[in-house]
């Protein structure tokens, strides 16, 4: 069969790439300039958790978080992608002080007149239970990272999916200038199996996953104003979302954390006794009428 | 009005002792009691968080930190930095007695995620601001609630008590989590302390500014109150003169402490600028 140059232009569906079928390194390659991809502290470091061992867990060289430095259409920027392939993505002593120490760094960077944009992958189920303390304060000093970089330096979060955001991350991805979501995302407080546990079947079946992903999944988060952009699950889309976001000049558009009246109001009209659903909700908080 | 008398807490004995009010404010939930009360020289915002049986959303009930009391945490923490621009900024003492975030699904459907942000938000911007903000940990400071409430203070103190705990998720819950029984996981935090959940433990982190020993925390007397106001005192003054960030919680302990936390950030800033 004779080759055409129009064969050569392979068709769109063939050209699309998974984010979410891609491990943390090469999410981090996808998002940044081609060639700039620079790691820091990656598995030739060993840094490793020093508390896995002891609950006869396995460590990983890089403790399942990927630091890159690149850049994004040529400016300074630094990845943080969460591999959730690792403990689920949970967030240790070490993963946790490579997250916050990147936001702190990039701090000290605008400050010395050389601004980094954070991009962070936030694939992750939460504090790690095998290290539940140093996960929990870890994470309390990502949250006050994120919110010291914001003010002058855009943070983009992105959740692809299909581990989603829960526990103390699903507060720092709150807490960005701008989120990115795929409707195989998910973002909450508490996980699924989590409330079950708590609060009983009748509360919550966590293994109704079409209710769940009603719930909480990327594109009712998107739909409510929880989430910025809503994507598909395509490498270049992500990157091409995280490039918009990353030129917004932060304060331009408050993050939902900081709007604290609107959001006020919003739970003023939502009587728990009659609780609404997923779709009500919609139509209530939709993001295109206020409140 | 109230036909169900309000429950006692560790949180709401300690915001009575210290404020000599009750806190309610108007308009808003009575989970959330704020009050300006003397504190050394100095008039300081008094933050809690309490039980309260009729809240309108039922997983709230307990002392958790629900949708209302994230938001209202955040409203009354920003309204606080508003009063004091232009002046000094007054020190804000979160009391920390929270068993839990709300676990429901209408909790989550209206992003309580989001609402806990916007309170740990409020707080940190507080303390950016110039606002010494103290956490004093008077019973459990459990999860995504001490996050919302507490972790972004300047400060943290604690009173040395065996109910006072910190931890990222209940006993059961983690044990299913993690696939093993409540005693199993008793057992491994004798061996691994980031798992304990005692005060004393915790404390070996170099995370709190202060453990108070020797005080009654379920009914605290004069004298009680009053160590516990020399520590707050202290705080505030320590708090003043540092820095706004939290780089003091990796400064204490240094024998031991968190030496990983301190590693990977050495290591971190030598790789930052390669070229």
């Amino acid at each position: 069969m004779a080759v055409t140059d129009q064969d050569q232009e392979a068709p769109s569906y063939l050209i699309h790439r998974s984010f979410i079928e891609m491990r943390a390194r090469e999410r981090a390659r996808a998002i940044l300039d081609p060639g700039t991809f620079r790691e820091l502290l990656g598995p030739f470091d060993r840094l490793k958790s020093p508390w896995l061992p002891r609950q006869g867990v396995v460590a990983q060289a890089d403790d399942g978080v990927v630091v890159a430095r690149g850049t994004l259409d040529g400016r300074r920027a630094a990845t943080v992608m969460i591999e959730s392939a690792f403990q689920g993505g949970s967030i240790g002593e070490v993963s946790g002080a490579k997250v916050a120490g990147t936001l702190e760094l990039a701090y000290n960077s605008w400050e010395n007149g050389r601004p980094t944009i954070v991009v962070l992958g936030l694939e992750s189920g939460g504090v790690r239970l095998q290290e539940a303390n140093l996960g929990l304060a870890a994470i309390a000093e990502i949250h006050a990272g994120i919110i010291a970089l914001r003010a002058h330096v855009p943070v983009i979060g992105v959740i692809s999916g299909t581990v989603g955001c829960f526990g103390g991350m699903s507060l720092a991805a709150a807490l960005c200038t701008c989120l990115v979501v795929t409707r195989e995302a998910r973002l909450g407080m508490n996980g699924p199996e989590v409330i079950e546990q708590q609060a009983g079947l009748a509360e919550l079946d966590a293994a109704d996953r079409l209710l769940i992903w009603r719930l909480i999944g990327g594109e009712q988060r998107y739909s409510i104003g929880l989430a910025d952009v809503l994507v598909e699950d395509d490498a270049d889309a992500i990157a091409a979302a995280v490039r918009a976001a990353s030129i917004h000049s932060p304060g331009k558009s408050p993050a939902p954390s900081t709007q604290v009246i609107r959001f006020l109001q919003r739970l003023k009209c939502i009587n728990p006794a009659e609780p609404p659903d997923a779709a009500t909700l919609r139509a209530l908080w939709s993001r295109e009428t206020e409140p | 009005m109230t036909t169900v008398p309000m429950p006692s807490s560790r949180g709401l004995t300690w915001f009575q002792a210290l404020t000599g009010a009750n806190g309610i404010v108007v308009d808003a939930p009575r989970t959330v009691r704020v009050a300006d009360a003397p504190l050394g020289a100095e008039i300081t915002r008094f933050i809690a968080v309490c039980p309260d049986p009729e809240n309108r959303f039922p997983r709230a009930r307990h002392g958790e930190v629900g949708l209302d009391e994230a938001w209202t945490l955040a409203l009354q923490v920003r309204q606080t930095i508003t009063t004091d621009r232009g002046q000094l900024p007054r020190p804000i003492v979160a009391i920390v007695d929270v068993s839990s975030q709300a676990y429901g699904r209408l909790e989550e459907l209206l992003g309580l995620h989001l609402a806990c942000a916007a309170a740990a938000d409020a707080y940190a911007v507080a303390r950016l601001a110039g606002h010494p903000v103290v956490a004093l940990i008077v019973g459990k400071a459990m999860s995504g609630a001490f996050l919302a409430h507490g972790y972004q203070a300047n400060r943290l103190i604690a009173l040395d008590d065996s109910g006072v705990a910190v931890h990222a998720m209940g006993k059961s819950a983690a044990a299913r989590i993690l696939r093993c029984s409540v005693d199993d996981l008793e057992l491994s935090a004798t061996h691994c302390p980031p798992m304990a959940h005692d005060i004393r433990t915790y404390a070996e982190w170099g995370l709190l500014h202060a453990l108070i020993h020797g005080v009654n925390a379920d009914a605290p007397a004069t004298w009680d109150v009053d160590l516990v106001r020399d520590s707050l005192v202290s705080a505030v003054r320590d708090a003043r003169r540092g820095p706004r960030d939290l780089s003091c919680r990796l400064a204490r302990g240094a024998t031991h402490g968190r030496a990983a936390s301190r590693e990977v950030r050495q290591r971190l800033a030598a790789q930052w600028d390669g070229d």
